[in-house]
């Protein structure tokens, strides 16, 4: 199976790779932008067929390592690779 | 006084540290591979600055998982002193020996100057040979060194004296102007609630001999072997 990972900046924490690229966007006449979160997108391939127990692996894997919950949101999605 | 200088793959002021540390303060040092699982007969274990594991994921993540950082976690349990300096504080809070964590600077750059820090408690093992409110002058080098931590979490260390040093201007003034990197509070250095580990982003080790400009990090250096020898 295939665990997505999808983190970004907390909220409430600032993202000032975010703001740049919205100020950017804004130059570039997309007037329509209102905020942009900069974040990072993991994939982990894993030896797994109980999608159950993929997804309690997962939520481990993001609190021991891949996620930093002082500092970061995270979201994850378990599909067939 | 015999200290240990961690060396991760990555880590690149290790050397530095172990020179000033021998040559300059006279004191036994070795260096210790990142794989080492035990930490026996050290006084004191630094781990230095760098790009651990190339900062992968975060700065300092990975170093923070390795065997030798569990060990230095048995070490700091047992009330052995831990000084972390850059990448060395960035995988001390990333181990969750101290509290809070280093972000990307603000301002996106890399930063390297020298930076006025001001001491805000004299009573640990790292700063007991400083007054109050010294003003040191110690360089900074880093991308990752905006400091933050929750409200409630920062009340606690601020009433438990756990914030060491904070930038300043040269007259000692905390000021948006002198937060090189956005931290929050100004803060610099911290320990843990125990303050026997104690993580910093300046770099002492590289303002310990006069012909680099500044020697205020002996300030700090020294502080560990006082603390050694009560």
């Amino acid at each position: 199976m295939l665990v997505k990972f999808f983190i970004k900046p907390r909220k409430g924490v600032l993202d000032p790779q975010g703001r740049a690229v919205a100020e950017n966007l804004r130059s570039l006449g997309f007037t329509e932008v209102r905020d942009v979160k900069v974040g990072k997108y993991i994939e982990v391939y894993v030896e797994e067929t109980d999608r159950e127990k993929a997804i309690e692996r997962a939520k481990e894997m993001a609190k021991k390592a891949l996620v930093n919950e002082i500092i970061e949101d995270y979201e994850f999605e378990v599909v067939e690779d | 006084m015999r200290f240990g200088v961690a060396v991760y793959p990555g880590s690149n002021c290790d050397y530095d540290t172990y020179r000033v540390l021998r040559d300059v303060l006279n004191q036994e040092v070795q260096l210790i591979d990142y794989r080492t699982e035990k930490l026996d007969g050290f006084d004191c274990v630094v781990l230095p600055g760098g790009f651990s594991f190339g900062d992968y994921l975060r700065p300092g993540t990975l170093a923070a998982h390795t065997p030798l950082t569990g060990a230095v976690k048995e070490f700091a349990e047992k009330g052995g002193l831990v000084i972390g300096i850059c990448n060395g504080f960035q995988i001390l809070t990333e181990a969750h020996l101290l509290p809070g964590a280093l972000m990307p600077n603000v301002h996106g750059k890399f930063v390297c100057k020298h930076q006025y820090l001001r001491v805000e408690n004299s009573d640990t093992p790292f700063t007991n040979q400083c007054e109050e409110g010294q003003i040191l002058k110690i360089p900074i080098a880093h991308h990752d060194g905006n400091y933050f931590v929750d409200e409630e979490t920062l009340r606690k260390m601020e009433d438990n004296g756990q914030i060491i040093l904070r930038y300043c201007d040269e007259f000692g003034n905390i000021t948006d102007d002198s937060n090189p990197n956005g931290s929050i509070k100004n803060i610099a250095g911290i320990t843990n609630e125990s303050k026997n580990v104690f993580g910093l982003m300046p770099h002492p080790e590289r303002a310990a001999e006069s012909i680099l400009g500044t020697e205020d990090g002996l300030y700090i250096l020294r502080s560990i072997l006082e603390s050694y020898s009560i």
